[in-house]
């Protein structure tokens, strides 16, 4: 219940000291609804958690270091975007193109690599720069929608939904409706990005890891992160208190394009290609990990662990259906739309 | 068509806070009640439960002589003619008059049958039995004609000559009252309690409300009257009932309690004076604000005022003078064609709020819950936010926030059990305290005060009153809007009276007074 996200909560408790006497009608607000707030805010672990114990349950692979090191890296690309997208449903907001954009992103970041390679000589340097180009897109996308938004008065819904057919037709034509290859010796370079450990970890799961990180530092312990939640909470209100709506929306939508562009440079060495089925359903995946892990898709709250949560849960249970046979693998997706629609239903009336 | 209510040791619980401690009265049809208490006294709970938005823990509601079921909800209420009129309106922008005033009991017909022809048991103006129960097989079209109808007849009782198909956005705050109280009458109001009905009128509607509320009590419906605003409750209302934390502490025919008595009563104190003694306007200095020639399209026009520091001046006038959209224009939430800004001598371009709170100039806003605090919020990110810059370096420090918090809360006086609620959990009062000391926390050098006052009680009335002295005190230049002439009166060195859209005056001491106020705001002179 707490608007104050649960990485803040410590501190506020902490510092609770009662200086006045309790005014009668006070009360139903603290207590019980108190307890059942942090309850509320830990419905996504404690669902991951028997998630969890249900895969080890029903397949002795599934509580293994390589299956958890497998999940959570293809975890990593839809984990990072979500971050992003939870900044941007926070604000009241919503990004529908996250996986044309990161699509249309491999695609560019990959054409630019292979034509670059011979003009700078050193098909490093065309991987490092490639790699650049791809946050770089990414941000100049957020910006875009971010201007069209706020400057141009569209619904975000509308401008984001109009950026899903362009960016994805796009790639298709660049690739001539087949596949973008990125060229053997700049794939040997550049696929540790994907494949390589750090100390036992996949890069991408510290790539993850870290995102998340700086995004609830950012959230929670910046004045961006407040003006974010105040504006999702009540646009008017933060306007009339000198918040600069239009900056912070637009920073939202750049923050965003940049995990989208960390999201591709991650996922262009795994397979060294972009088509025009490359992250096909992202968007849909990275706003139902915000929303599980408890966002409210109206805005004005929400937290970055649980979105982080969200993501591992969806991830999850593709992994169990993986892994068993009770429910065929063909109903992943509609195993993850019940539990979308259950986690919203135990969320209603939230606020 | 009376109805006679009783409450019988009512009590009401909120978890473990109990907000009615027993309330036992009975109303008598055909009467006029004023309902007097500070927010928080539990006023606002009792007529929720008469009006079946609430039920109560323990004790009864007797309506007509039997005891009143629980779980009805506002449905069975209004079937026993007891309609509540939310201070803020229950009403759908972008539906027409009718269809809200049919709005969950629409008038419907069959296919087959001729139209308008199935109501069997409808009142004088169609009421909600027969659409709901006994309704012809077949009834599944909306009978537009016939609501029209309807609504036509109860807007005339209210003497609003509008078309039934306007919508309702369309309207301005008192058609809006008007459209509400139609609504309760289009379905048989006997008892209609009325919460704060003249807070946002101008006193021709204010008037014309008091007229339509004779009217209604001659035909036998009985009016429960919820203000603050003592001197209407003085007027219109036969007895007063006052109530004090949760209890009944009262009952007098109104004319033999003074105002004085009243407040009193209300809060169970005797009331030093409402206002501090005024400080002498300062002489000299240079304005601390000056403004020039300011125009906001539609709103306002070629308007010029200064304020020095430590002065307090307020703008009257009649709603709709274009006073809240000259501000709003200044800061630049709203467009301006022309005027110049100078703030400590300097001219300025003040493009938008955060512009004016940088160069020193912040905002209290009349709207508190749509453009004054975050309700959801707790109180610390409420209070810190016009100033979070102060707080982010680059990390927010709660700590320190959640110490600002603390000195506010004594400084302002803002009662509530725990720093760490929502702001929406304080009561009008305590939220309006913490919306000032948000406006405030910036440090600004002037500060536009929209309706402090406003839907709060005498008590805190009171409290801001010598605060906002106590802000001129420190130096800051302070602009007061207000409905309220005595506030303006009682607080102001100087008064500026707008009227559509132009300054029509400036008064200050031996004019200052209520019939010069009014004949300026309203162009009698």
């Amino acid at each position: 219940m707490p608007q104050v996200p649960a990485e803040n909560a410590p501190t506020a408790a902490a510092a609770a000291a009662p200086t006045a006497p309790a005014v009668p009608g006070e009360g139903r607000h603290g207590g019980a609804t108190a307890w059942w707030g942090k309850l509320h805010g830990l419905g996504p672990v404690i669902g991951l958690v028997l998630l969890c114990i249900a895969g080890t349950l029903l397949n002795s692979n599934f509580a293994t270091y390589d299956n958890v090191m497998n999940v959570l890296t293809r975890t990593a690309f839809i984990g990072i975007i979500a971050v992003g997208m939870c900044f941007v449903i926070i604000s009241g907001g919503i990004d529908l193109s996250v996986g044309s954009m990161a699509a249309l992103i491999a695609g560019s970041v990959i054409l630019f690599m292979n034509a670059m390679a011979p003009v700078l000589g050193s098909p490093m340097a065309a991987v490092v720069v490639g790699m650049l180009l791809a946050v770089v897109l990414g941000a100049v996308f957020g910006l875009v929608h971010g201007l069209l938004i706020t400057k141009g008065r569209i619904e975000p819904f509308i401008v984001t939904l109009g950026t899903l057919g362009i960016f994805r037709a796009y790639l298709t034509y660049f690739s001539n409706g087949g596949a973008i290859t990125l060229e053997n010796d700049l794939s040997d370079i550049y696929s540790p990005v994907y494949y390589a450990n750090l100390l036992g970890v996949p890069i991408p799961v510290w790539i993850f890891l870290l995102v998340a990180l700086v995004g609830g530092v950012i959230l929670n312990r910046t004045a961006y992160g407040r003006y974010v939640q105040a504006i999702g909470s009540n646009e008017q209100v933060a306007q009339y208190a000198a918040v600069d709506v239009h900056k912070i929306k637009i920073l939202t939508y750049m923050l965003l394009g940049v995990c989208v562009g960390i999201a591709t440079l991650l996922y262009v060495p795994r397979l060294g290609s972009a088509s025009p089925t490359t992250g096909l359903l992202w968007e849909l995946e990275a706003i139902a990990a915000v929303i599980v892990g408890g966002t409210v898709l109206k805005g004005g709250a929400g937290s970055i662990t649980g979105t982080v949560v969200g993501a591992i849960l969806l991830s999850v249970i593709s992994n169990i259906l993986n892994l068993t046979s009770i429910i065929s693998v063909y109903l992943n997706a509609a195993v993850q739309g019940f539990v979308i629609i259950a986690v919203a239903f135990m969320q209603r009336g939230k606020r | 068509m009376s109805v006679a209510v009783e409450f019988r040791n009512v009590t009401k619980e909120f978890g473990p806070v109990r907000v009615l401690h027993g309330v036992g009265f009975a109303l008598q049809p055909g009467r006029v009640y004023g309902l007097l208490g500070e927010n928080g006294a539990g006023k606002s709970t009792l007529m929720k439960i008469l009006a079946g938005y609430e039920s109560p823990t323990t004790g009864e509601v007797v309506v007509d002589g039997a005891v009143r079921a629980p779980g009805g909800g506002s449905r069975a209420a209004e079937a026993q003619g007891i309609v509540l009129i939310h201070q803020e309106f229950n009403l759908a922008d972008d539906l027409t008059i009718a269809q809200n005033i049919f709005l969950g009991h629409e008038i419907k017909k069959g296919f087959f049958l001729p139209p308008g022809r199935p109501k069997a048991e409808s009142g004088p103006l169609g009421g909600q039995g027969a659409t709901r129960s006994a309704r012809p097989w077949g009834s599944w079209f909306l009978d537009d004609k016939a609501m029209r109808e309807k609504t036509r007849e109860a807007l005339a009782q209210v003497g609003l000559p509008l078309d039934p198909d306007t919508r309702v956005r369309k309207l301005i705050v008192a058609e809006k009252q008007l459209v509400e109280i139609a609504r309760a009458l289009a379905r048989n109001a006997r008892l209609l309690i009325m919460d704060e009905p003249t807070a946002t009128l101008t006193p021709g509607e204010t008037e014309r409300l008091f007229a339509l509320m004779a009217g209604l009590k001659a035909a036998g419906v009985t009016i429960i009257y919820i203000s603050h605003k003592l001197d209407e409750v003085e007027r219109t209302t036969d007895e007063v009932v006052v109530m004090r934390d949760g209890l009944l502490v009262a009952r007098e025919p109104t004319a033999s309690v003074t105002r004085r008595q009243m407040a009193n009563l209300m809060v169970g104190r005797e009331l030093a004076d409402l206002f501090p003694p005024k400080l002498p306007a300062p002489q000299d200095g240079a304005p601390a604000i000056k403004v020039r020639g300011l125009t906001v399209p539609g709103w306002a026009e070629d308007i010029g005022f200064e304020v020095r520091r430590g002065e307090i001046l307020g703008f009257a006038g009649l709603v709709g003078a274009g006073r809240t959209e000259l501000f709003e224009g200044l800061l630049g939430l709203r467009p301006r064609s022309a005027g110049t800004v100078e703030l400590a001598g300097k001219p300025v371009q003040l493009k938008s709020p955060r512009d004016a709170a940088r160069h020193g100039l912040t905002y209290l806003s009349e709207d508190r819950k749509g453009k004054g605090l975050h309700v959801h919020f707790g109180l610390r990110p409420n209070l810190t936010l016009m100033a979070l810059e102060r707080y982010a370096k680059p990390w927010l420090n709660p700590v320190a926030e959640q110490a600002a918090l603390r000195g506010a809360v004594q400084e302002f006086g803002i009662r509530t059990g725990s720093l760490d609620v929502r702001a929406s959990s304080l009561s009008g009062g305590n939220q309006q305290k913490l919306a000032l000391a948000k406006v405030l926390h910036p440090g600004p050098s002037v500060v536009v005060l929209d309706e402090p006052t406003r839907g709060v009680d005498v008590g805190a009335k009171r409290e801001i009153y010598h605060l906002v002295q106590r802000l001129a005190e420190q130096g800051l230049a302070v602009v007061v809007i207000s409905s309220e002439l005595m506030e303006l009166i009682g607080l102001c060195h100087r008064v500026a009276v707008m009227r559509a859209g132009r300054l029509q005056t400036t008064l200050q001491e031996p004019n200052l007074t209520e019939e010069e106020l009014i004949a300026h705001a309203t162009g009698t002179r």
